[in-house]
C-alpha cells in the first residue's frame, strides 16, 4: 500500500517560534529548536522528518507564512 | 460653446457647476447656510445623466473620508459643509493634505464659535489659511465675491488640485451662499477617463502596487517628504496668487477685503471718495496664497491700510506681515452673524487715519 | 542557515503541497509571534490570489497594528484615518463598481472610534467586504481596554479587569451588523487551528463571490488572539480565547442569504 511522505521546509530566519506550527501538527514531526535564529527566536524545525505526512496543518496556521510544505506517495 | 444664463443662489450654483464641470462625486451633509447644495444635487439627480455618485453621509466626519477614497482613486471628488462641520473634517483634510489628494471642500462659513449663528461670517480665515487640521500643511483657498465665482471657482479649484495633487477650500460666507445673482454656466463637460498613475485602481501586472498613505514612521523619509510638500507650496506661492484691485492707482487709503466684506468695500471706496478721501480696494481672490508681495508693494504708495473683515481681525495678520511695517495697518469688522455696512466701513477709515 | 529541510529526496516541485502565495510580499511581518493578523493577510492573500483578483482588489488599511498592511499584501491600497475605513471604502466601491473593494479592521477601528462609520455603510448596504480582527484589546497602542475586551478581563486601562458598572459591556458589533438590513452575510470565524483557517478561507471565498452579486455588506469577523497584550505564550493565548472569547463570541454564520 502506498505511504504518504512528507517533507517541510522552514525559513528560519522569519520563523518566530510561537510554536502554533508544532501545536498542530498531528505527527510529532516538528520541534522548537535550541539554538535561536538572528532575531533571537527559538526557531521551528522538522525534528522527526521520518514521521511528516505532508498534510500542511503548519503551514496553514503559520502566522509568518515561513513553512512550505511537500509531499509524495512511496 | 455657450454659456447658460440663470438666475441662481450661491450654493446652486456651485451644485450646478459641480456637475457641468464633470465632477465624480459628491458627499455631504446638512448644515445651514449650504445645505442647498446636496439638496440641489439630489435633485438634479446626475446619477442618471453623468453617472456623478451623491450620497449624504451619516456626518461630516465621513463625508471627508469618502472624498479621501474617491480622491485617491484619482477622481474629482468634493465635500461642502459649513465652519462646526469643517471643524469636524479637519483630520480628513489633514489627510488628504499628507496623502497629496487633490479635492475641493467648500465651507459656506457662518459665525462661530462652536454652534454660533446661522448668518455670515469670516471667522474662519485662520481655520482656513493657517492650517486646520494638524501637521505642515496648506489648502490652496479661493474666495468668491459673487455667485459667478462660486459657479466659476469649481472647476479652477479641480484645475489647481490636480495640478498640485493638494486639497483646494472654497471659503464662502451666508451671504454669497444664499443670495441669489446672474450667472454663466459653462457647457456640460464629460466626466474624465484619465487616471493619475499615482491613483488606486486594482493594480494591473503592469506597474507597482499603489498605496495612498501619510504614515511613514521613518523620520528621515519624512522629513523629505515634509521637504517636498513645502516647496509645492513654494511653488504655489509663486505662482498661483490671484487678486483684484479697484481704483488703487492713486489711492492714498487701501482696503483689503474678501468676499462679502469686499463688495461692501467697492461701496465704501465710492462712498469715502465723493467724501474727498481717496481710498482703494484690493481684493484677495485666493486668500493662500496670499497677495502679500502686492500688498508690500502697495504699503510703499499708501498711508494706511483697514483690513475689512466679518471678524474679530484675522486675515489683518496677513496683511501686516506684508506690509511689514511700513505703514499703519487697521481692523475693521462686525462679527455675531452681521454683515458690516459701507458706510461703517468709512467711519473706521475716518477714524483709524484721518482722526475722524 | 536560512532554512531548516526536513528529507530532502521529498523536496521537487512536483511534490509541492503548499507554498506561500506570491500575493504576499516577501516583507518581514511586524506582528508579535503567534499573532492571528498574519494569518489572516495570509488567507485573504490566497484568495486575491485563486480568484485572480489583484489587478480588481483595491484594500483599506486601518489604524492599529495592521497598519502596514499595504507592505504585505501586492495589491492598491488606501490607508485609512482610525475609523474611517467604511467610508473611505464607500466611495472607493461607487466611483470603482467593478473593483473588489475591503476594509480591513481592528476592534477599537471597527467598534470605538469607527462605530458610525462601520453602522452606516452596513445600513445602506455598501457592496464592500469588512474583514473585523477582534482580540478583545487594542494591541498597537500598547495594551488599552477595547469596545470587545471581555468583563473582568485585565488591560492597561482596565488593571482591575473591566468593570461593567463604570466601562460599560463589550459591544457586540457583528451582532449589531447582522441585525441591518444592509448586510447580507455576516459571520464570525477564527484562524487558530488548520480546521478554522480553511473555514474563514471558505468564509472569505463567499463573500468576495458576493460582492460580484452587489446584494450588500460581508463582514467577516475573525475573533483573534494578542499575545502581547493578553501577556501569554501564543499558544496559551490560543487556548484562553477558546475558553474565554469564543463563549461570548461564538464562531458561525450570524447571518446567511436566503438563496
Amino acid at each position: 500500500m502506498a505511504k504518504i511522505r512528507g517533507s517541510i521546509v522552514v525559513n528560519v530566519e522569519k520563523c518566530k517560534g510561537c510554536e502554533v506550527c508544532m501545536v498542530s501538527c498531528p505527527t510529532g514531526t516538528i520541534a522548537m529548536a535550541k539554538e535561536v535564529n538572528g532575531k533571537g527566536y527559538n526557531y521551528a524545525y522538522p525534528a522527526n522528518p521520518e514521521l511528516c505526512i505532508g498534510c500542511a496543518n503548519c503551514a496553514m496556521v503559520c502566522p509568518d507564512g515561513v513553512i512550505t510544505v511537500y509531499k509524495t506517495k512511496i | 460653446m455657450e454659456k447658460e444664463l440663470r438666475l441662481m443662489k450661491g450654493n446652486e450654483a456651485v451644485a450646478e457647476a459641480a456637475i457641468r464641470a464633470g465632477v465624480d462625486g459628491y458627499f455631504g451633509y446638512p448644515i445651514t447656510p449650504q445645505t442647498e447644495i446636496i439638496e440641489y444635487l439630489m435633485e438634479a439627480n446626475p446619477a442618471e445623466t453623468t453617472g456623478m455618485v451623491v450620497l449624504q453621509a451619516e456626518s461630516e466626519v465621513a463625508a471627508i473620508n469618502m472624498v479621501y477614497g474617491g480622491a485617491a482613486c484619482g477622481k474629482k471628488v468634493m465635500t461642502s459643509s459649513s465652519s462646526p462641520g469643517i471643524s469636524l473634517k479637519q483630520e480628513g483634510i489633514s489627510y488628504i493634505a499628507g496623502a497629496e489628494l487633490p479635492c475641493l471642500i467648500v465651507n459656506v462659513v457662518r459665525g462661530g464659535p462652536g454652534l454660533g449663528t446661522i448668518q455670515p461670517a469670516q471667522s474662519d480665515y485662520f481655520q482656513a489659511t493657517k492650517g486646520g487640521g494638524h501637521g505642515d500643511y496648506h489648502l490652496i483657498v479661493l474666495a468668491p465675491a459673487s455667485v459667478q465665482e462660486m459657479a466659476d471657482f469649481v472647476s479652477l479649484s479641480f484645475e489647481l488640485a490636480f495640478k498640485y495633487r493638494n486639497p483646494v477650500m472654497m471659503l464662502s460666507d451666508g451671504a454669497i451662499g444664499q443670495m441669489m445673482e446672474k450667472v454663466y454656466l459653462s457647457p456640460q463637460k464629460e466626466r474624465s477617463k484619465t487616471v493619475p498613475e499615482w491613483a488606486t485602481t486594482g493594480k494591473p501586472p503592469t506597474r507597482e502596487r499603489n498605496i495612498i498613505t501619510s504614515l511613514d514612521l521613518d523620520s528621515n523619509r519624512q522629513e523629505l517628504f515634509n521637504r517636498k510638500i513645502l516647496a509645492k507650496y513654494n511653488e504655489i506661492r509663486e505662482n498661483e496668487v490671484r487678486y483684484e484691485e479697484f481704483k488703487c492707482e492713486d489711492a492714498e487709503y487701501l482696503l483689503v477685503a474678501y468676499g462679502t466684506s469686499a463688495r461692501v468695500c467697492q461701496k465704501s471706496v465710492q462712498l469715502a471718495r465723493e467724501q474727498g478721501i481717496k481710498a482703494g480696494l484690493l481684493r484677495p481672490i485666493t486668500l493662500f496664497p496670499f497677495p502679500s508681495k502686492r500688498i508690500n508693494e502697495l504699503a510703499g504708495k499708501v498711508k494706511g491700510m483697514l483690513s475689512v473683515e466679518m471678524s474679530a481681525g484675522q486675515m489683518v495678520e496677513d496683511v501686516l506681515l506684508a506690509v511689514n511695517g511700513k505703514i499703519p495697518v487697521f481692523h475693521f469688522g462686525r462679527m455675531g452673524g452681521i454683515v458690516t455696512t459701507p458706510e461703517e466701513v468709512v467711519e473706521s477709515l475716518k477714524l483709524n487715519f484721518i482722526g475722524g | 542557515m536560512v532554512e531548516f529541510s526536513g528529507i530532502k529526496e521529498i523536496i521537487k516541485p512536483e511534490n509541492l503541497v503548499y507554498k506561500k502565495t506570491k500575493i504576499m510580499t516577501d516583507n518581514v511581518l511586524s506582528y508579535c509571534p503567534g499573532c492571528g493578523h498574519g494569518t489572516a493577510h495570509r488567507i485573504l492573500a490566497e484568495i486575491i490570489d485563486e480568484e485572480g483578483l489583484q489587478s480588481e482588489a483595491i484594500g483599506v488599511s486601518p489604524v492599529g497594528c495592521s497598519v502596514f498592511l499595504y507592505y504585505y499584501l501586492d495589491i492598491d491600497w488606501q490607508e485609512a484615518a482610525h475609523g474611517r475605513a467604511p467610508a473611505v471604502a464607500t466611495a472607493i466601491k461607487r466611483l470603482l463598481p467593478d473593483k473588489f473593494v475591503f476594509t480591513y479592521q481592528g476592534d477599537g477601528d471597527l467598534a470605538a472610534i469607527g462605530t458610525a462609520e462601520t453602522i452606516h455603510a452596513c445600513n445602506r448596504g455598501e457592496n464592500i467586504l469588512i474583514i473585523f480582527i477582534n482580540n478583545g484589546i487594542y494591541g498597537m497602542t500598547g495594551g488599552q481596554m477595547a469596545p470587545t475586551t471581555l468583563p473582568g478581563m485585565k488591560s492597561s486601562t482596565s488593571p482591575y479587569g473591566r468593570d461593567v458598572k463604570t466601562m460599560g459591556n463589550p459591544l457586540k458589533m457583528t451582532d449589531i451588523v447582522a441585525s441591518l438590513q444592509g448586510s447580507y452575510y455576516v459571520t464570525r470565524q477564527s484562524v487558530h487551528t488548520p480546521a478554522n483557517v480553511k473555514k474563514t478561507k471558505k468564509a472569505i471565498r463567499k463573500a468576495v463571490q458576493y460582492q460580484k452579486l452587489n446584494k450588500g455588506t460581508c463582514l467577516v469577523e475573525i475573533v483573534s488572539n494578542c499575545p502581547s497584550g493578553w501577556k501569554m505564550t501564543p499558544v496559551q493565548a490560543n487556548k484562553w480565547m477558546e475558553e474565554n472569547m469564543f463563549p461570548f463570541y461564538p464562531l458561525g454564520d450570524l447571518k446567511t442569504p436566503v438563496e
